[in-house]
């Protein structure tokens, strides 16, 4: 009896190699041919992939040895395949990286550290904005990447909405009155017109407002919700206002047909969100004669959200070396001015030099000086603790206020009780 | 496993070869597929069952930490509205049963084009669930959609039906209907070819109509089918995911915290707030309790089943 086990174990081991040997087989090749290093760049689908492809081919003529594959990923899917990717092994080489994301990522030893390329390379730290530098800082010494881009807000408006409402476009320094009131004379429900879209949007929503109340997030030492505080509820309360007083869609509306989509379709007229629909709206005929951008409005201060895309590396990759030389090349000058040139983004390089680039490629938008003259007073997006977590909460909790069902305050400090459970686990 | 492997050697009279000895290479090729389940599904399953007694962070290794993450669970609210939103998502789509019954007999009645009818509606079964999503999203949207305006010509109010979380599970139960409708068909279609065709012709000559051969012949009949369709679509029920991540979660949609299903919940869990042992607790749960009504629903079939 036992030998017969042993031999039918045995056979079913050589099955298993076998299949193993299958199964592996197209990727355990990692002689590419004509010794060509390979290494992968994974990024999520939009306008920016023709000036991601450009950005590649310009790496790939300066070295060639390295050849670069673009993984293009749907939005929805793009960081549950990362995280996979990455417990298995298997995520690609170089990837972008968003702020909200990157702490479980660091803490868990997952990004290839590139310091020491920064140093040996002499990159000028000093040519990226501070606050985006901030947003991806661990607080361990270490430079886990550079920033490739950089976004402000601004209230993008349709001038033709505002030409038939017989209203001024909105100055530059515009209050948060003077909102309320351009938002609700524009509104005009017979022609099916709201005046903004006042969706559940952090970063283009209520943390602008908050700041612009004077308040925070989250308190400094990135352990306290402060939404809860007069200050955070006054935010809040700006864009309930908006609800309350019909100038908006209401919030079931927003998520059935997105607020971009209605300010394209000309059904709001004030959208308040980043530099990175620019070129979107630009390349709509239908809109782009009409739109205008005008600064956030000021509360008891001025205030924006800023927020960037870097370009990190996996610590688990097989090339570190020429994917850290591929990573400072991504977030360099050259692809700074691709990327600027494209239109699809603000590149983070040298700002005040590269956004003219990315302002000529749009030359009918006059407007979009908006976007870099905010920089100014542009607040980092507060991004403590696991952020995706305690942002992911906000619809369960915020919600009810929009709808009009609780009040500002209750639902800020049911939300605030929520983040600091989550900030607890950190 | 290994009392099935084990039990041909210990009883040689009933599975060994014609020489009487054990015939291995029977094992030998079975164990591929073997090798297959064990890798793809006993190990993740394992795995899973003992993470959910682990605390585990993103990366890196995780550390025991006893049931707690079940009584957090029983403590959480959005387990239970994700509970409930499942169990009504469930009992919704179980109405599909009784039109795909109907259908399955209208489409047997039809002498010529069978076919043509069983493709059309098999079609949804084999589309992509992401453009079904997109599709049924339009339909469904609340200011321009499709069915409002179907109702607005009835004179009845229309909903933000997947904006509107007291209305998704029911937009969710009508997409899970309309595509499990092709594959229940064609199961319940061969279930009636099954019923022989004498007992059709005695019961006319004995003067039943059409109505009392569906009621008398054809459904006592289809029962065990109609059990085996009802099994698997309340299993298939209790595990939807993509719906709500398709319909609800491509956009900044406030619906979505209160249509969460079980399996949503799960894929938060692991993979947005990444508390993995949270989220293989949750697993673990749901395992439990399609493994209880799948046994309830054994138990009760000995009461309306028909086996011949």
């Amino acid at each position: 009896m036992t030998h017969k086990w042993i031999a039918a174990t045995g056979l079913a081991v050589a099955a298993g190699f076998v299949l193993a040997g299958c199964a592996g087989g197209p990727d355990s090749d990692d002689q590419p041919s004509g010794d060509k290093v390979e290494i992968t760049y994974s990024v999520w689908a939009g306008t920016q992939t023709p000036a991601m492809q450009e950005i590649i081919a310009a790496f790939e003529d300066e070295n060639p040895d390295i050849s670069v594959e673009l993984l293009e990923l749907p939005w929805p899917q793009y960081w549950s395949t990362l995280q996979t990717g990455a417990q298995g092994g298997t995520a690609p080489d170089a990837f972008w990286m968003l702020a909200q994301q990157i702490r479980p990522y660091a803490q868990g030893g997952q990004l290839l550290d590139i310091t020491d390329a920064i140093e040996s390379e002499g990159v000028d730290l000093a040519m990226y904005p501070q606050a985006v530098l901030d947003l991806y800082d661990q607080g361990d010494g270490k430079t886990y990447g550079l920033p490739k881009d950089f976004d402000t807000n601004g209230v993008w408006y349709n001038r033709s909405l505002f030409d038939a409402a017989g209203l001024e476009y909105p100055a530059d320094d515009w209050t948060w009155d003077d909102f309320q009131e351009t938002a609700a004379a524009l509104t005009d429900p017979g022609a099916g017109v709201w005046g903004v879209a006042a969706p559940l949007d952090y970063q283009g929503g209520y943390y602008n407002s908050i700041y612009q109340a004077g308040g925070q997030v989250i308190s400094d030492d990135g352990k306290t919700a402060r939404v809860d505080t007069a200050e955070g509820i006054a935010g809040i309360q700006f864009w309930t206002d908006l609800q309350a007083a019909g100038s908006s869609p209401t919030l079931q509306q927003l998520s059935d047909t997105d607020g971009e989509t209605m300010f394209e379709q000309g059904k709001v007229a004030m959208y308040v969100s980043g530099a990175y629909w620019a070129l979107k709206m630009y390349d709509n005929p239908d809109i782009q004669p009409h739109v205008g951008v005008a600064p956030l409005p000021t509360g008891v201060e001025r205030a924006t959200m800023a927020s960037g895309i870097a370009n990190v590396g996996f610590a688990g990759t097989k090339h570190p070396d020429e994917v850290k030389k591929f990573l400072l090349f991504a977030s360099g000058q050259k692809a700074a001015e691709i990327q600027a040139k494209s239109g699809a983004v603000l590149p983070a390089f040298d700002f005040t030099e590269t956004s003219k680039i990315w302002m000529a490629a749009m030359p009918d938008f006059t407007d979009l000086h908006v976007f870099i003259d905010a920089v100014e007073y542009a607040v980092p997006l507060p991004v403590d603790g696991n952020a995706a977590e305690w942002q992911g909460l906000e619809g369960e909790y915020l919600a009810p206020a929009w709808n009009g069902e609780v009040s500002a305050a209750d639902a800020a400090k049911a939300y605030a009780a929520a983040i600091n459970e989550v900030l607890a686990r950190d | 496993m290994t009392a099935l492997l084990a039990s041909p050697a210990r009883r040689p009279g009933r599975r060994a070869g014609p020489a009487g000895r054990v015939d291995w290479w029977a094992f030998a090729m079975i164990a591929p597929a073997f090798i297959g389940l064990a890798a793809l599904y006993l190990w993740p399953f394992l795995s899973t069952f003992f993470k959910s007694f682990m605390d585990i962070p993103a990366f890196g290794p995780g550390e025991f930490n006893g049931v707690k993450n079940y009584t957090n669970l029983v403590g959480d609210d959005a387990f239970w509205r994700a509970f409930r939103n499942s169990a009504l998502y469930t009992a919704l789509v179980l109405i599909g049963i009784p039109i795909a019954i109907a259908l399955a007999a209208l489409i047997q009645q039809i002498s010529r084009g069978r076919g043509i009818y069983r493709v059309l509606f098999f079609l949804p079964v084999v589309t992509l669930p992401v453009a079904v999503g997109m599709v049924w999203r339009f339909i469904l949207n609340g200011d321009f959609g499709l069915f409002n305006w179907v109702l607005s010509l009835l004179g009845l109010p229309g909903q933000y039906w997947v904006a509107d979380d007291r209305f998704t599970i029911f937009a969710f139960a009508v997409v899970g209907i309309w595509m499990g409708l092709g594959i229940n068909l064609i199961i319940l279609g061969a279930g009636l070819q099954g019923i022989p065709e004498e007992l059709y012709e005695a019961s006319s000559l004995d003067g039943a109509g059409r109505i009392r051969q569906f009621f008398s012949i054809t459904l006592p009949l289809l029962t065990p089918t109609i059990f085996f369709v009802t099994v698997i679509t309340v299993i298939s029920a209790l595990q939807m995911f993509d719906l709500v991540f398709i319909m609800l979660g491509s956009i900044n949609n406030t619906a979505l915290a209160g249509s969460k299903t079980i399996v949503y919940l799960f894929y938060e869990a692991g993979f947005v707030q990444f508390r993995q042992g949270y989220a293989a607790a949750i697993a673990v749960v749901l395992l439990v309790v399609i493994m209880i009504v799948t046994a309830i629903q054994f138990r009760l079939q000995k009461k309306w089943v028909v086996y011949d």
